[in-house]
């Protein structure tokens, strides 16, 4: 809300107005021109559709005097210069000549000593060499004013239209003496409730004219007063905190936190959704419903959420050079009403972060991207990543700047953050800055090889607590149970693996019956069956000290039968197969036919196939042990 | 089953055994060792549930956004918050005066830390392994978390009673568990998520402190019942089954060293550590919901005095002349303890909620205001065939074989299947409870029979198989084979068949859990969804919006009247002071809401303003169809409110015991301060296409009283969807 203060205590009108500097204007009229400046033509075009208001002047001034002179002082009253977010001067090319391109002049604070009191005054420094005698130039100035709408009445129902009052001097306010000038006041709407009547006022359409007037002494001073309809969103941002954080892996992450407030009037009396729903345009006139963002081309990833959660209601449209979106609070903003809201939105590197003399740079802008949005306090924060150094900041207007840490994911000594502050920005401030700072890119394969280390450890002491013996007491009958128990098991084991391989033999020595029944080669056959003695030997030789083994022990005392019925078993079975191989082979010798053998082993198959079976199943039991 | 491998172990098995001919390719020795290959396929099912445990829980994150769901746990978010930020001995320390105007309340003393706790712990620990994540994220997915770990622990429940295939089974019932779901979605952060994990672990505990008798277990458990009590006041369900186990195993003759050591030092442990959290103090020896477990405790000593006693008289018959002497003594003297305690006061009678799972009705006649909570009505059959489906048909079959395998443990889990049963039945919410019991006791019947009907097939198929594993003799072997397989002929195919009939349910069992909770259990029912004409989805975020108002638009210090069900949404997401909230710990307080909403609205201001309200609340579903609003709990408003000031009298609000809003309403009603807020202005609506303006739709009728004016309110804020209605309290008119 725009801040009311009293420069001193003459009295008001019945709008309750100052008026007071009537009076300063009067004492302004005596005081000196300050150099032999004259301004040729003023005219004045001042912008009040938004709730932000531009004042543009085109300013002629010419030297009169004999010496040149380097600069032209602006000034405002105190009042105005308060709400002064943006200044800015151009030279502007004469009107016939071929354009030019637009000059910008330097505009500095200029020390008001000199000046009659509650004026602030600004230097304009002209172009190479100043003004020579007789000279003259054209230039612009734009001024850009926060909160200088008051809303009148302040308090109005859901119904009413939002009334506003706009304060001005009808004559352009200037140590110089001002020849020809004029002033345009643009509104929202033809609808205007009063506006102060000079002469030479006209209004055409929405716009009302002052002037022309001519031959004004220097600090020439007319108030008007303004009072229109204006339902215009009225949207101020007390505080924005704008945080862009860069990843040198390819994104920079916008996080901008609103806290938002109706700067309009205020709303009195009930708020009736009934109303609202029915005619929102005019039971709701002077509320605003939805902003509007235009976000950087190629933006993904944005989110719209507050404090407690996600707001469902936004849009979202893109092309290729813009992205578009918009946003509805929660509720319908009237005036006073107050929202806070955070938006979110991902960037691709490669747009904004370029290298320059080894050195790289972020460029991005300074603002917000609502449109016509005030932020009284914008605080800009730049998270660059771990490691990074020798930062340094060049923005195009002066910022308050301090740096921070802050740690984010797998951070050890946390991210350095270059926070810039400024007060009262408008759109016209959305300009781009630059953080320049340097950055190993080796340095951006830490985190991702501190989650691998991270894992291997974990992993590295899993294999360690599995491995590791972690038992207290070493002596304990329990513990040394345990070890005898592990060790027979391992035996067992081995006494399982043993058999196995017998069995696999065993399958062999059919197969090379097999091989006999179709090609007949006795002694191929025969020199298997060689090689398969041989092999059974040596696993039953192996087998010995193992089933000593178990037998000594008291922990096997309980497997021991079944690992003892196991190789008795297995011994019949080979036995028997030897039987059944020495026949085959007899009878192969003997020439008998396919079928005399299969009658003569056939009862020693089935007495095999059984035993296999029973030796399978005392593996199984012996496995699942 | 023989002749299989995994194709990844191959490599491995065949550098073990280098000395196998190449020529010769076989299975048996490239495979892991059985137990090996066991374990694998055990360790990967398990991480599989797990993980899936956690996941099915996250629709609630995918269809809606990662928030915090319903009432309560915006109260537990908003303290685990103040943890987070204040640290512990604020917290335990704090005072909150943004609830319970004007009498506040002792936040340390007055509930059980174990959740926030453990969210803040989870969080810092996060935070020191470098990992940002926001407090928010980390109370989102505590439940899931918890889920996952009961499941681990179900594993391990079941290896403990029954075995390893009836532990995985039960991991994976429990797992997906429409009933275990309903309460730990991600988002759903209230006590039971940790609770249930803590419930079954202190439990699994003790039944493994029984079966070892190992001290070090019966500490574990203690430990698992400090943890339990820290996060839940359903703990009273351990300290009094834990005892009725007991006095079960001494009734049937079980009494054994390890059940003494394991109940002593659970028992004592577990007080001592439980009096150690501020809300239940001394109770384990004042109140009489704690008394059994402490006769069973002085009965067991008794026990043990006498076993001694046995021992050193050798002579029976002293014995018994002394062992009736002792009892009858050991019994009068409890008896005479109790009578005494009871009537000093020094031990607290029953409370309420404890007699109503005893007696269903008794809420109903005396405490309308536990009554009146919908999660403590009795349990419909729906709900239980909702949230069970097979497993209430797997449940007896449990049981069954429970019955035919008792041992201490198979005991431990039939009485706890049976007593949370019953309470399930008494209350909704106490489905939560009964659903591991559940779980595991169909986890052994199914696991038995699987296992009964694998055997049968791999007894038949086995001979085969093994031979065919071995190429081309199965040719000559299968003849003969052939003639064993003719003893039974059906039953192969018998087994088959139940195999898959098996099959074919659990299959069903997961397309209906997965259904409920994506359909069901996973709406955070602060943001409501519905399908549009189109069949687009549309969102009522009326709450929010109500809540978010409050928060930016009114004076920081506004006191809220609103019914108690959305205190807690009030303080935590309006940032407001509220009269009454979900934590109904004062009953004439909640009275006098109640009376102020179901009085004229002169009558009404008086109360308002000797409470200092600011802002009232409603909530209203008369545009949108929402049945749970106000006007539908306003009966419990007006009952609550006469239970404690017989102005409020509840016929007065019915039309012939009819509750109505219409023209035939009785006039107490239509005039009513909650009738008048809920449908002021209402009379002008046009809701529905053909019906009369001020058609209600959440009751499907044409409002009673259309023409509302209010003298001592004005309307602040309604949402976009009339969900929500805010009230300001105007000031006092001037006197001149």
């Amino acid at each position: 809300m725009p801040v009311r203060e009293t420069i001193d205590s003459s009295s008001r009108t019945k709008m309750g107005f100052r008026f007071d500097l009537l009076v300063l204007a009067v004492a302004l009229l005596s005081t000196p021109a300050l150099s032999d400046l004259v301004l040729t033509r003023v005219d004045r075009r001042v912008d009040l559709t938004s709730h932000i208001v531009r004042i543009v002047s085109t300013l002629k001034v010419e030297n009169t005097g004999k010496d040149s002179v380097s600069e032209v002082l602006l000034v405002f009253p105190e009042r105005q210069a308060k709400n002064l977010a943006y200044l800015m001067a151009a030279s502007s090319p004469g009107k016939g000549k071929a354009k030019a391109s637009a000059v910008n002049l330097p505009v500095e604070n200029f020390n008001s000593e000199g000046l009659p009191p509650a004026l602030v005054a600004y230097s304009v420094s002209l172009p190479e060499g100043g003004l020579g005698k007789g000279a003259s130039l054209t230039f612009d100035v734009s001024a850009v004013f926060t909160h200088s709408l008051l809303p009148f009445p302040e308090k109005i129902t859901q119904a009413d239209t939002q009334l506003l009052v706009f304060e001005e001097s009808a004559y352009f306010l200037s140590p110089y003496a001002v020849k020809v000038q004029s002033l345009t006041v643009k509104l929202p709407h033809p609808r205007v409730e009063s506006y102060t009547k000079l002469e030479n006022t006209k209004v055409q359409g929405s716009e009302i004219k002052y002037g022309p007037y001519e031959n004004l002494a220097p600090f020439s001073y007319s108030p008007i007063v303004v009072h229109f309809e204006s339902n215009q969103p009225f949207v101020v941002a007390r505080e924005l905190v704008r945080e862009i954080e860069v990843s040198h892996w390819g994104n920079v992450q916008v996080t901008e936190n609103y806290n938002l407030v109706h700067g309009g009037s205020q709303i009195k009396g009930e708020f009736s959704r009934l109303d609202y729903q029915a005619r929102p345009h005019i039971r709701g006139a002077s509320a605003f419903k939805n902003l509007v963002a235009k976000l950087p081309p190629r933006a993904h990833s944005v989110y719209y959420r507050d404090a407690i959660g996600n707001i469902s209601t936004s849009h979202l449209w893109g092309d290729s050079r813009k992205t578009e979106l918009e946003i509805e609070p929660r509720y319908p903003m009237f005036g006073g009403w107050r929202t806070a809201f955070t938006i979110g939105y991902g960037l691709p590197l490669q747009d904004f972060l370029f290298e320059l003399d080894g050195k790289r740079f972020l460029n991005i802008t300074f603002g917000s991207p609502i449109n016509e949005i005030i932020i009284d306090t914008l605080i800009v924060k730049v998270v660059l990543p771990e490691g990074s150094r020798d930062i340094s900041v060049s923005a195009p207007f002066p910022v308050k700047q301090w740096q921070e840490t802050k740690f984010s994911h797998l951070d050890v000594i946390g991210r350095p953050v270059i926070a810039l502050e400024k007060s009262k920005v408008v759109p016209e401030l959305d300009q781009y800055f630059q953080v320049y700072y340097k950055f190993n890119s080796i340095s951006m394969f830490r985190e991702p090889m501190m989650l691998i280390s991270g894992f291997f450890l974990l992993f590295v002491a899993c294999i360690v607590y599995v491995h590791a013996d972690l038992s207290i007491s070493k002596s304990s009958a329990s513990y040394l149970a345990k070890l005898q128990w592990e060790e027979v098991q391992s035996v067992i084991q081995q006494v399982d693996n043993l058999v196995n391989r017998c069995l696999m033999v065993h399958d062999k020595l059919d197969a090379s019956l097999r091989d006999l029944s179709r090609m007949g080669d006795v002694q191929a056959c025969k020199a298997a069956r060689k090689h398969a003695d041989g092999l059974l030997k040596e696993l039953s030789k192996e087998l010995k000290p193992l089933l000593s083994f178990l037998q000594n022990s008291p922990q096997a005392a309980q497997i021991l039968p079944k690992v003892e019925e196991l190789v008795v078993k297995e011994r019949e079975l080979q036995d028997k197969l030897m039987v059944k191989h020495t026949t085959v082979v007899d009878c192969y010798e003997k020439k008998l036919s396919g079928r005399e053998i299969e009658n003569r082993i056939a009862s020693q198959q089935n007495k095999i196939t059984a035993l296999r079976q029973e030796v399978d199943d005392l593996l199984d039991f012996i496995d699942e042990l | 089953m023989v002749g299989k491998s995994e194709p990844s172990t191959n490599g491995a098995a065949a550098a073990k055994s280098p000395d196998l001919l190449t020529s010769y390719f076989s299975f048996r020795a490239l495979k892991l060792k059985t137990k090996q290959q066991e374990l694998l396929i055990r360790v990967s099912i398990l991480c599989l549930v797990y993980v899936l445990a956690f996941a099915t829980r996250l629709f609630s994150v995918l269809r809606y956004e990662s928030m915090i769901h319903e009432f309560d746990p915006y109260f537990n978010y908003r303290t685990t918050l103040f943890l987070t930020e204040k640290g512990f001995y604020e917290f335990w320390n704090w005072f909150d005066s943004e609830s319970w105007y004007p009498l506040g309340r002792i936040i340390g003393g007055t509930l059980y830390p174990g959740l926030m706790v453990t969210a803040a712990a989870m969080y810092w620990g996060l935070r020191f392994l470098r990992f940002a994540v926001h407090i928010r994220e980390v109370c989102v997915l505590t439940a899931p978390f918890f889920a996952s770990n009961t499941t681990v622990l179900a594993y391990f429940f079941g290896k403990e009673i029954w075995d390893t295939g009836a532990g995985l089974v039960a991991a994976a019932l429990i797992a997906i568990c429409p009933g275990y779901i309903s309460r730990s979605v991600a988002g759903s952060y209230d006590n039971e998520g940790v609770a249930i994990f803590a419930l079954l672990l202190t439990f699994y505990l003790f039944v493994k402190a029984v079966n070892t008798g190992s001290l070090a277990w019966g500490l574990a458990s203690a430990l698992g019942y400090f943890y339990m009590v820290s996060a839940w006041g359903g703990y009273v369900f351990i300290i009094n089954l834990i005892p009725l186990y007991v006095l079960v195993l001494l009734i049937t003759g079980r009494y054994s060293m390890r059940l003494y050591v394991a109940y002593n030092c659970m028992y004592i442990l577990g007080m001592l550590l439980a009096m150690q959290i501020r809300f239940v103090g001394f109770q384990h020896v004042q109140s009489g919901e704690h008394m059994a477990a402490m006769g069973v405790f002085f009965l067991m000593q008794v026990f043990y005095f006498l076993d001694w006693l046995k021992h050193l008289l050798s002579d029976a018959k002293l014995f018994q002349a002394f062992l009736r002497m002792t009892v009858t003594s050991a019994v009068g003297v409890g008896a005479v303890a109790l009578g005494v305690g009871t009537a000093s006061g020094y031990i607290s009678p029953w409370t309420g909620r404890f007699y109503s799972l005893l007696d269903p009705t008794y809420a109903k006649d005396h405490i309308p205001i536990i009554a009146s909570v919908s999660e403590h009505q009795p349990t419909a059959w729906s709900s239980f065939m909702f949230d069970f489906q097979i497993l209430l048909f797997l449940f007896p079959a449990g049981l069954y074989f429970c019955f035919k395998r008792l041992s201490d443990a198979t005991i431990f889990i039939v009485m706890y299947g049976l007593t949370s049963m019953y309470f399930a039945g008494v209350m909704v919410r106490l489905i939560l409870v009964a659903t591991p019991a559940v779980c595991l006791i169909s986890a052994i019947a199914v696991s038995a029979t699987i296992k009964n009907l694998t055997l049968l097939l791999r007894a038949k198929t086995k001979a085969p198989q093994s031979v065919s594993g071995k190429g081309g003799s199965s040719g000559k072997a299968s003849s003969k084979q052939g003639s064993l397989d003719q003893s039974q002929p059906f039953q192969k195919n018998g087994a088959t068949a139940l195999l898959f009939g098996a099959f074919y349910l659990l299959s069903k069992y997961v397309t209906h859990c997965t259904w409920v909770t994506s359909e069901a259990y996973s709406s955070p029912s602060i943001v409501l969804a519905a399908r549009g004409a189109h069949g687009n989805r549309v969102i009522f975020d009326d709450y929010r919006e109500a809540y978010f108002w409050l928060r930016q638009n009114t004076p920081p210090d506004a006191k809220v009247m609103s019914w108690w069900d959305y205190g807690y949404q009030i303080t935590a997401m309006g940032n407001r002071t509220v009269i009454v909230d979900n934590n109904t710990w004062n009953n004439t307080h909640i009275a006098t809401v109640g009376r102020a909403m179901s009085s004229y609205e002169d009558e009404a201001y008086e109360i308002m303003k000797s409470l200092d309200v600011d802002y009232v609340l409603v909530v209203f579903g008369g545009v949108t169809g929402y049945s749970s609003d106000d006007i539908n709990k306003f009966l419990w408003m007006v009952r609550i409110g006469g239970g404690v000031f017989p102005v409020i009298k509840e016929p007065d609000y019915l039309v012939n015991g009819e509750y109505r809003v219409d023209k035939g309403a009785a006039p107490k009603m239509l005039n009513c301060l909650m009738y008048k807020l809920s449908y002021y202005r209402f009379g002008e609506l046009t809701t529905e296409y053909g019906k009369p303006p001020g058609y209600d739709r959440a009751r499907g009728v044409e409002i009673g009283n259309k023409d509302i004016k209010l003298e001592y309110l004005e309307e602040a804020f309604t949402t976009s969807n009339w969900i929500v209605r805010i009230y300001k309290v105007k000031p006092p008119n001037n006197r001149w």
